[in-house]
């Protein structure tokens, strides 16, 4: 229970998609002018989200990883199908989008009609892949953790959109300089509004958790530096 | 010019300034700016950039007849997806510690709105060579800027270029370090790459004021 708890707080305020890695700008940036459809794609984004990564973390553990082919027969254990994780992403991503696209327009016309033209525009966020190569390359262990993940990094996109929307809405009335005004101020504000996040940081696991951490991190890649270093000398030899 | 018309080379030329695909189109932000704290990483971002929408305008640009315009987004998915699988899997065996340091973003490339934008905007309408000049027009010039990012934060934040100490060594108290200089550690975090951008956008629309938002 407490590392849903600790995932779902991590991924909105201290891995924040848009301010810590600055995944979706393009949309957060072009559809950021006014609340409303903000609130609208940030949405979508929550709901897109929620779907794709859990299913790509199926494909992933089941169809990509090394090994992940076991489940045919102890012959495919050696399969290593990982280099074709950005099409079959992609892949699911889009046809997801699509599927939700045509059933969210049966069931719900009027969800649809607010949703809208966004629907279509999320294939192509940054933040949608970048949600399912990010579980991909932290390794998230289980199903219910990758939904939580796909749920709270959608909702952390969702704050950042909503406040920088409100913050537009707000500095139409200030008199701007005039080479900044629109996208100049948009870009500095965001970044402000990043450097009050890192303060985030340093609140979830405190001063002692990072020192175990970091010695570990070390570990591992000397681990695999030295797996590196045996197959290239196995392959010298 | 001889091998370029006019008109060609303007498509070069074209979106290195006035329509810049990052400070005007506002295009292909996402992937950029989390890369740039170091001039070396930058210079290979764009170079993987300018090699998929070079190729990729021109495959799309050749299929834009048979497309059906119903699946052309998927289409597009596809073609981006199998060229970034080659420049990971080059960048994987002959660049590993870069690939490393690139991490997911490599993988961004494929939801780069600068290639679907340039894909969606120019390829679908235009023949083979003038979409391959646009397409590295517009990735020259998002290498432009993440150079000029790259440049600003690895001098200010860590005194190198390309990894080489251009300032001094900081802790010896060589050079500029002599004189009480510090390098400044905030360059380093994501959020100044945002400000360096807004103020490359200053500078470029104060120089050209046509270019002003109202």
């Amino acid at each position: 229970m407490i590392e849903h708890i600790e995932l779902f707080f991590k991924s909105i305020f201290i891995d924040n998609m848009v301010f810590a890695v600055f995944l979706g700008m393009c949309s957060y940036l072009a559809v950021s002018k006014k609340v409303a459809t903000a609130v609208g794609l940030g949405a979508a984004v929550i709901f897109v989200l929620a779907i794709t990564v859990p299913l790509n973390w199926l494909l992933d553990q089941y169809l990509l990883q090394p090994g992940a082919l076991q489940w045919l027969g102890p012959e495919f254990k050696e399969y290593d199908l990982s280099f074709l994780s950005f099409i079959m992403f992609i892949a699911t991503i889009a046809t997801m989008v699509q599927l939700v696209e045509i059933v969210v327009e049966k069931f719900s016309p009027s969800l649809y009609n607010s949703l809208g033209i966004f629907l279509p525009l999320i294939a192509v966020n940054c933040a949608i892949l970048g949600g399912s190569l990010f579980m991909q390359s932290r390794e998230i262990e289980t199903l219910g953790l990758a939904v939580n993940y796909g749920i709270s990094s959608g909702i952390g996109w969702f704050l950042a959109i909503l406040a920088i929307a409100s913050i537009r809405e707000k500095i139409r009335y200030s008199n701007v300089p005039g080479p900044l005004r629109g996208l100049g101020i948009t870009f500095i504000v965001t970044g402000l509004m990043g450097i009050g996040f890192l303060s985030f940081g340093g609140m979830l696991t405190g001063g002692d958790e990072e020192v175990k951490e970091a010695p570990q991190e070390v570990l591992v890649e000397a681990v695999e530096l030295k797996k590196e270093i045996q197959n290239q000398t196995k392959i010298v030899n | 010019m001889g091998l370029l018309s006019k008109k060609d080379a303007k498509l070069i030329t074209d979106p290195l300034a006035d329509n810049n695909p990052i400070t005007i189109q506002v295009l292909g932000i996402c992937s950029a700016l989390a890369i740039t704290a170091e001039l070396k990483a930058s210079l290979v971002m764009g170079i993987a950039v300018l090699f998929v929408l070079g190729i990729g305008n021109v495959v799309i640009s050749l299929m834009r007849n048979i497309i059906p315009s119903k699946i052309r987004i998927i289409v597009q998915l596809i073609v981006v997806a199998s060229l970034v699988i080659i420049v990971d899997q080059v960048l994987k065996a002959y660049a590993y510690e870069l690939s490393k340091t690139l991490s997911v973003f490599v993988g961004l490339i494929i939801t780069n709105c600068i290639i679907m934008g340039r894909f969606e905007a120019f390829a679908l309408g235009n023949g083979p060579w003038k979409a391959f000049l646009d397409g590295i027009g517009n990735a020259l010039g998002y290498a432009l800027i993440l150079l000029v990012v790259g440049f600003f934060r690895e001098l200010l934040g860590s005194g190198t270029l390309f990894g080489i100490p251009v300032l001094g060594d900081p802790i010896e108290k060589t050079g500029l370090y002599s004189i009480g200089y510090e390098n400044n550690g905030f360059m380093l975090m994501p959020p100044m790459a945002l400000i360096i951008v807004g103020l490359i956008i200053w500078v470029q629309r104060s120089r050209n004021t046509t270019l002003i938002e109202d």
